[in-house]
């Protein structure tokens, strides 16, 4: 046999680059599309019975109207130039954001019980875009958040931005927000295996998070070490981008291209992190 | 060349070797089926072949892909109906499909026909637009085989496929796997440990114990091979598995497999 380089075309015209950038591109659209499927599936899921999500209603609407209320009175937190209901009610959606996110993973250790999670596993896609798919998902159930929020805080007088980027940014960030946090579950369900560490896990998790975060008091509030920590806590950047996205009078600390970039990054490195801890749930 | 073939096939979990050193070979279009008691590894056997879980040693080829090497090929050419209940049941089986057809990159323009043409396979297609969980155990198992053929699987998996189901939905499984055989020439690897389905389906059986083949053949040969005229499957498996059926497995196995049960009975 003559040897060939694999470069070479059969009608020897050399293209070094063209067929690995096909390949590639390929495989990116391939990934996409499975990713988009895997959401898909659960927003299908979702749409059989959306009742399930009203109930998500409460919680922060009691937070808006029993603390918000309370704390706006006592000026206790210095919220800038802005009433405190108003900085409140994009800490108050990005907390909701992630009670959604962070629970969503105990749905990976019901498939387990079943056979689902080994019939997408044993199906040709990539293990990243399984996942993935699962924490888009997660910011579909989220979004429906923003218009409870949004309505809560049109209630109580918070002045929103309502313009059509402003908007796009909000859900751009709450989608961002959702996967990560849905991600950091999934890894931890694929890790525990069952529903009771798990939710012992979820529970114990949500508070340090929310509370080590700019959600209802700004960073500079914080002593020093939590200061720390909250910059690295992604839920922070979250609530930055959405402070200055959802709000008619609202401002970034970080900046919204960095909130989205540590969010994106963030979202990234667990989505390696959980393709590969997935395979190991079907066991 | 052999449709699957393994060599030394090995899993360990721990010291217990769950499959120990397992070779076999199987030609394409027979319907193999590997017999055994509960915990004998026939589950962890599939779980290789299926790509899902690595082997500790040794090495199988499916479809002359590497199971390790070229997993990806692998889970192109195969289809899977695990024990546990795959199928979603707060989706319609339609979209029990649908989801299938995209995942296996069926394109767009036949998506439909096939899905149709599945669902008739199975004799599903009147209830395509309802619930699974509104399903009988007998249509959910169908809607899965249905699921798993879609993209024309060379090598068809099934692990315990007819667990839980009652005489009549047994009968229409076993009807549908024989025409997978006849009409599209599928190699069809099914596990089970019932006696009378691997006598009524099974072109080639393989005797599981203890994590190695105790015996392989055909069921006339197996049966030949222990005794004179009037010997059962159930003679052959008592002879080589020994008299004990140990059924292993443990607490979360018999759960899950009670489990299954219920759902699908």
């Amino acid at each position: 046999m003559r040897h060939r380089e694999p470069d070479v075309q059969p009608d020897g015209s050399a293209s070094p680059v063209a067929p690995s950038v096909r390949i590639l591109l390929e495989s990116v659209v391939g990934f996409v599309k499975k990713t988009l499927v895997i959401a898909e599936l659960e927003v299908r899921k979702l749409r059989h019975d959306p009742a399930e999500l009203l109930t998500r209603a409460i919680q922060p609407a009691l937070w808006l109207l029993l603390f918000g209320q309370v704390f706006t009175r006592a000026r206790a937190i210095p919220a800038g130039n802005i009433p405190y209901i108003d900085f409140m009610a994009p800490g108050i959606l990005a907390q909701s954001v992630l009670f959604i996110a962070i629970f969503h993973g105990i749905a990976i250790i019901w498939e387990r019980d079943l056979g689902l999670v080994h019939k997408l596993l044993a199906s040709p896609s990539p293990r990243a875009a399984l996942v993935l798919g699962k924490g888009i998902s997660a910011g579909v159930r989220a979004l429906t958040q923003v218009v409870i929020v949004y309505a809560l805080s049109v209630m109580l007088g918070v002045k929103i931005n309502w313009s059509p980027a402003a908007l796009s940014g909000v859900i751009g960030a709450v989608l961002l927000g959702a996967a990560c946090f849905a991600m950091l579950s999934l890894i931890i369900a694929c890790i525990v295996k069952t529903r009771e560490r798990f939710m012992g896990i979820g529970q114990v998790l949500t508070m340090p998070l929310f509370f080590a975060s700019n959600a209802i008091y700004p960073i500079s509030m914080m002593p020093g070490w939590l200061q720390v920590i909250s910059r690295m806590n992604p839920l922070t950047y979250e609530v930055d981008a959405l402070r200055a996205l959802m709000l008619a009078r609202g401002a970034s600390v970080f900046g919204i291209g960095v909130d989205m970039g540590v969010l994106g990054l963030t979202l990234a490195l667990l989505v390696i992190v959980a393709g590969r801890v997935y395979p190991g749930i079907a066991i | 060349m052999p449709i699957l073939e393994t060599d030394a096939l090995t899993r360990r979990f721990g010291d217990h070797a769950a499959v120990d050193g397992v070779s076999l070979s199987l030609d394409a279009g027979e319907v193999f089926g590997l017999l055994g008691p509960n915990g004998a590894g026939k589950t962890t056997m599939i779980k290789m072949l299926t790509t899902l879980l690595p082997p500790t040693a040794g090495s199988a080829r499916v479809a002359g892909f590497d199971i390790a090497r070229s997993a990806r090929a692998v889970r192109r050419v195969i289809g899977y109906v695990p024990q546990l209940v795959s199928a979603d049941g707060s989706l319609s089986g339609y979209e029990n499909l649908l989801i299938f057809a995209k995942l296996y990159d069926i394109p767009r323009s036949e998506r439909s026909l096939r899905i149709s043409e599945a669902l008739s396979f199975v004799g599903l297609l009147e209830a395509a637009s309802r619930l699974v969980r509104e399903y009988s155990g007998g249509m959910i198992r169908r809607l899965e085989i249905a699921q798993a053929v879609l993209h024309r699987p060379r090598v068809l998996f099934l692990d315990e496929p007819t667990v839980g189901l009652d005489p009549v939905g047994r009968r229409a499984v076993w009807d549908h796997i024989e025409s997978l055989r006849k009409d599209f020439g599928t190699t069809i690897f099914l596990t089970t440990h019932l006696m009378e389905e691997a006598q009524s389906l099974c072109t080639m059986i393989a005797i599981m114990h203890r994590g190695r083949v105790a015996a392989i053949g055909r069921p006339d040969e197996l049966k030949a091979s222990v005794g004179e005229n009037g010997t059962t499957l159930d003679d052959v498996f008592v002879h080589y598995a020994g008299d004990r059926l140990d059924s292993g497995g443990g607490y979360r196995e018999t759960s899950r497999t009670r489990r299954t049960a219920r759902r699908l009975g």
